[in-house]
């Protein structure tokens, strides 16, 4: 087991979050966070990376208990995580402060290339798409070989056309690099496109209500009964009937 | 950066710890150089309590105040609506803001010999630095806040029939307002101490004077920190105030 | 500054000596007496030498407060038990115009440009901290998570995550403290030193009545104060500062 959720609790004052979670996840695996906005997903993926210490229980990787961040599992803002005064080049390269210059500047060209930001390099975030930011963060994140990563909503500021092409991305990355990935989402339709099981959490304080495999070779057709059957069954689990 | 247990008790405990290391320090200093001058904070207490007891103090924080709300009242009721003469009509800010930023760098303390011809030695020389030094702040801050008076109420405003005079008093005064009050308040701190200089110079009352008077007539060191001390922590009360207006109105 | 600042300027001056004929004035002078007194400096030499003087006070009490207050301020930012104990007397501090310590500055440093230099430490001491620390409070979460992510020790991440992020406010921070360095020089030039351009003002005033040198002072003093303003705020379109405005 990569990384194992052992009866993680977190209370902020008297409001219980989160309460009880247990969860392991396997090296390689893509797993989903799916709940409504405000359950407490996003708390459970900055307990995991580090940043926030548990009210009660224990996250482990590689059987060691979490203590802090650590560069060995990225954590993926939204776009607004890259940092504006660093151009492109310079937020890839931001972590790679121990290589040597030559093995640096390939590394940084290597992951342009993969996010498909060639051309862009001295470019400054402000002078880029929401998309493209986004590439960027995960560009920064990948270059340092971690892992894991942990991918907060990574994708909600972006138009929905975008948001399809950022996690063919994603996904081909994945594929690619061989990541254990954690993924927070509210949208039942990309954790059905992205995921090998779906970690559904019910409203706060959130508890694990199911977790459902999703048994879809990749690249998946959306229009596939399996693919419907299983979209079907987590709305059903959050509760909502298919029709507007 | 997790708040740590006693965050909320530090709140009080830490500054007062530090109060008191900071008062031994300053005892100790005065006793170790053997200073004959230099006051200790003994000195400067016993002086504080000497001035309250002689009604002198009173009426010199009274004529401070006056004069500090006088001149401060009046670069607002000035600035204000230049302010927002500027930030409205493009012209105005085209004639008006050179003058602005070439009148703005000049201390208020500069033009004391002209306020002295116009005014002469009495309380409205100080009341006309504060003015000055209130009013250019006042007027940038208040033209900024109209500028950035959100489009969609000046377009819902017109869009109800508002003319011009009534879409500047019923949208962007009301609208401005809260943008306003950080800006006030920084212009009141100004007021503050443009009020302090110009007491030490012109007139014989008041807290500024108190300090210059008690240095010349005596080296009343003790006066004279005791004075700063007023100054100081009276201006922090009234800035103090000034934030719990702030708050009060929440903006929009 | 565009052309119709220029146009500006000289219908003010135009306004100011249509005032100053119209009523007669004898005391106030109008501009025209004050430049020719501006003038009569450059002639006597001392044109140069004041306004060197006064930017040689402001410029070692300017960086004196900058090489203290930004350190503390941040410093301050970062320690929320360090802020939490000192802030009430800096606060205290603050409102005491630089003027009111002149019987300090003297008792301490002596009458001369010590004392003068003192007082524009002080007073641009308070607002560089706070800005500071003001900035440092500001930053963005994310950044700071995103940095100690990477595997950053406290040092680093200070060097090369707090610094750029608060680089932005802290210039406009510095800009507004030059400000109110150079308005306090003239108070600072009245502790018995024989140069400068505040200097100017209070001993042409007392020598003589002579109010063409006072005006023009204040003239040199305005001027001053805008290149000052103007050459700080090209600080703030520097490539690694400008991402920090474009976000207002």
């Amino acid at each position: 087991m990569k990384v194992e959720f052992h009866r993680v609790s977190q209370s902020f004052g008297s409001m219980r979050v989160l309460d009880s979670i247990d969860l392991s996840v396997r090296a390689g695996e893509f797993v989903c966070i799916l709940g409504p906005s405000g359950c407490g997903k996003s708390t459970l993926l900055n307990i995991v990376a580090g940043f926030i210490a548990p009210t009660e229980g224990e996250v482990s990787i590689d059987g060691v208990p979490v203590s802090g961040p650590d560069p060995r599992r990225i954590f993926v803002f939204q776009e607004r995580g890259v940092f504006p005064w660093l151009n492109v080049e310079q937020n890839i390269g931001f972590g790679l402060y121990r290589l040597r210059d030559g093995e640096k500047r390939d590394r940084i060209a290597r992951y342009v290339q993969l996010v498909g930001l060639q051309g862009f390099e001295h470019a400054y975030p402000s002078e880029l798409s929401g998309g493209m930011k986004q590439r960027l963060e995960v560009a920064r994140a990948l270059a340092v070989d971690p892992d894991v990563l942990y991918l907060d909503e990574p994708f909600g500021a972006l138009d929905s056309i975008t948001r399809l092409q950022m996690r063919r991305e994603l996904l081909r990355i994945w594929e690619a690099e061989k990541k254990t990935i954690l993924f927070v989402t509210h949208d039942i339709e990309e954790s059905v496109q992205l995921a090998d099981r779906v970690v559904v959490m019910s409203q706060r304080p959130a508890r694990i209500r199911r977790i459902i495999e999703i048994d879809i070779p990749h690249p998946r057709d959306l229009s596939a009964p399996r693919y419907i059957a299983l979209r079907d069954q987590l709305f059903a689990e959050i509760g909502l009937a298919h029709q507007v | 950066m997790k708040a740590g247990f006693g965050i909320r008790d530090s709140r009080f405990a830490l500054p007062v710890c530090t109060g008191i290391v900071l008062l031994l320090a300053w005892w100790l200093a005065v006793r170790m150089t053997g200073t004959k001058i230099f006051p200790s904070p003994v000195d400067v207490a016993r002086a504080i309590v000497s001035l309250s007891e002689k009604s002198l103090l009173w009426s010199y924080i009274r004529d401070s105040l006056v004069r500090v709300f006088a001149g401060y009242l009046a670069g607002v009721i000035v600035g204000m609506p230049i302010g927002m003469l500027v930030g409205w009509y493009a012209p105005v800010e085209r004639a008006v803001n050179p003058v602005v930023q070439m009148l703005r760098p000049i201390s208020p303390l500069a033009w004391m010999p002209l306020a002295v011809i116009w005014f002469g030695v009495s309380n409205a020389a100080p009341i006309f630095l504060i003015f000055l030094g209130t009013v250019f702040p006042i007027i940038v801050a208040t033209a900024n806040a109209v500028r950035n008076v959100p489009p969609m109420f000046l377009q819902a405003g017109r869009n109800f029939g508002l003319t011009t005079p009534a879409l500047l008093r019923r949208v962007v005064f009301p609208a401005m307002l809260p943008r306003m009050l950080a800006s006030l308040r920084i212009a009141f701190g100004v007021a503050w101490v443009v009020l302090v200089a110009s007491e030490m110079i012109a007139v014989d009352s008041g807290l500024g004077y108190l300090i210059i008077d008690a240095r010349n007539a005596g080296k009343r060191y003790d006066l004279v920190v005791a004075g700063m001390l007023l100054i100081g922590i009276i201006g922090l009360a009234l800035d103090t105030a000034f934030r719990r207006l702030e708050r009060a109105q929440a903006p929009m | 500054m565009r052309r119709s600042s220029f146009v500006g300027i000289a219908i003010f001056f135009a306004a100011w000596q249509v005032a100053v004929t119209a009523t007669h004035a004898t005391l106030v002078p109008g501009p025209l007496p004050a430049l020719a007194a501006i003038g009569e400096l450059a002639r006597r030499g001392l044109l140069i030498k004041y306004i060197v003087a006064s930017l040689f006070r402001v410029t070692w009490g300017y960086f004196a407060a900058v090489a203290i207050g930004i350190p503390s301020g941040i410093a301050l930012g970062l320690w929320r038990r360090g802020e939490l104990a000192v802030n009430p007397f800096l606060q205290i501090l603050r409102p005491i115009s630089p003027l009111a310590w002149i019987p300090i500055a003297i008792l301490w440093f002596g009458v001369g440009d010590l004392s003068a230099i003192f007082l524009i430490f002080l007073a641009s001491l308070f607002p560089l901290i706070v800005t500071a620390m003001h900035a440092v409070h500001n930053i963005d979460t994310v950044h700071v998570r995103a940095g100690s992510n990477f595997g950053l020790s406290r040092a680093q991440l200070i060097r090369s995550v707090i610094l750029p992020a608060i680089l932005p406010q802290l210039i406009v921070g510095m800009r507004i403290a030059l400000g109110i360095a150079w308005l306090v020089v003239v108070a600072a030039e009245m502790i018995a030193v024989n140069s400068g351009l505040g200097f100017l003002i209070i001993d042409a005033r007392n020598a003589g009545n002579r109010y063409d040198l006072v005006v023009a002072g204040m003239i040199l003093i305005g001027a001053i104060g805008v290149v000052l303003d103007l050459l700080m705020r090209r600080a703030e379109r520097l490539d690694f500062v400008r991402w920090g405005y474009a976000q207002q």
